[in-house]
């Protein structure tokens, strides 16, 4: 049970970026409020950021393309995808999600 | 204090009602901050410093992806700013909170913002637009998801020293699961869908070509910025 010193001053400042952008628009938005290009462009942030995280996920999950049908992160995200659709859960997407893999894993390769 | 107070001035209730709100964003919460703690364990953080990245950080999936970052050998930087890049999109979440807590202090504020995620955001967004509640209730509700996350990461970060094998269960897909539901969520027209495949697609390619970590921040600045320019271009031909 121990901290090493390099973890600790990555969260630390991972606790502080993730901070200010929370805080910020609260504490100083009262008086000034954000130029309309700036909030233009931040509403493409999450969908861009989140895309741009997950395609690689799925289709390069070992670092490397793999457009084929034993790659079981793109098979399971499929039936994913349908779950969060018509769920619109969080929870349900999560927790089928992973057993979709887990199933792949033992029946499929 | 301002008029929100008036009404419902049980605070007690208002307590109440709050962690009564937040228990779907628990359920969420509870395996994802498991499959987190397993992760985490896995690449080598200890059940504290997994707990304490979850309550001071408290932000799932740049939590997710640093520990990823972290078990791939990347730099202190490259997921400090990553995990910038991710969160950056509260800032706008917080912007849209700011006329619903006009009045209050300061200090409160700057608590109130430590706890704001995809999920609370939703949430306090949904019910201030119907009526903003007492701030307690507001309180109760982020305190009540923030110790669900907690609480999902610290037993997971238990059971990771005891699994030996994540791969199995299929929890490393825990991440890439939350981001299909999120990304179906921001889908509010088109727009959103051709800046969405894009900044996949130039993540995917920068990836290729040897962009490593940095090709989740440089697809980002790309397509969000194309975002604008296609919005200006429809604009334009109207």
């Amino acid at each position: 049970m121990e901290i090493e010193q390099r973890i600790a001053l990555t969260i630390l400042l991972m606790a502080l970026v993730t901070y200010i952008p929370r805080a910020l628009p609260l504490l100083v938005l009262a008086k000034f409020s954000l130029p309309k290009a700036v909030i233009a462009w931040l509403r493409y942030v999450p969908v861009a950021v989140l895309s741009a995280l997950l395609f690689p996920a799925l289709l390069m999950p070992d670092g490397k393309l793999e457009l084929s049908l034993s790659n079981e992160f793109l098979v399971a995200s499929l039936p994913t995808l349908l779950v969060a659709w018509r769920t619109k859960s969080l929870f349900w997407t999560v927790i089928l999600g992973i057993l979709f893999v887990a199933v792949l894993r033992y029946w499929w390769v | 204090m301002h008029l929100q107070s008036l009404s419902n001035t049980d605070p007690k209730a208002a307590v109440l009602r709050g962690i009564k709100d937040a228990t779907p964003i628990v359920l969420g919460y509870l395996p994802i901050g498991f499959a987190f703690g397993v992760l985490a364990s896995q690449v080598g953080l200890s059940l504290i410093e997994a707990t304490a990245m979850s309550i001071f950080v408290f932000a799932g999936s740049a939590q997710l992806i640093a520990v990823g970052m972290i078990g791939a050998g990347a730099g202190m930087l490259a997921i400090v700013l990553t995990t910038f890049i991710v969160n950056l999109r509260h800032l706008l979440m917080s912007a849209a909170l700011v006329p619903y807590l006009k009045g209050v202090s300061k200090k409160k504020l700057a608590w109130f913002g430590y706890e704001i995620t995809d999920e609370t955001f939703a949430l306090h967004s949904t019910k201030f637009r119907k009526a903003v509640p007492p701030l307690m209730e507001s309180f109760a509700l982020n305190g009540t998801a923030h110790l669900g996350w907690v609480t999902g990461s610290f037993l997971g970060a238990l059971a990771g020293q005891l699994i030996t094998d994540v791969q199995t269960f299929g929890l490393d897909f825990a991440l890439p699961a939350m981001f299909i539901a999120l990304v179906l969520m921001q889908m509010q027209n088109k727009t959103f869908l051709v800046v969405g495949l894009f900044a996949g697609g130039a993540a995917v390619i920068m990836h290729l070509v040897g962009f490593g970590h940095w090709s989740t921040i440089g697809a980002t600045v790309i397509a969000a910025t194309s975002g604008v320019m296609l919005e200006r271009w429809k604009s334009s031909k109207e």
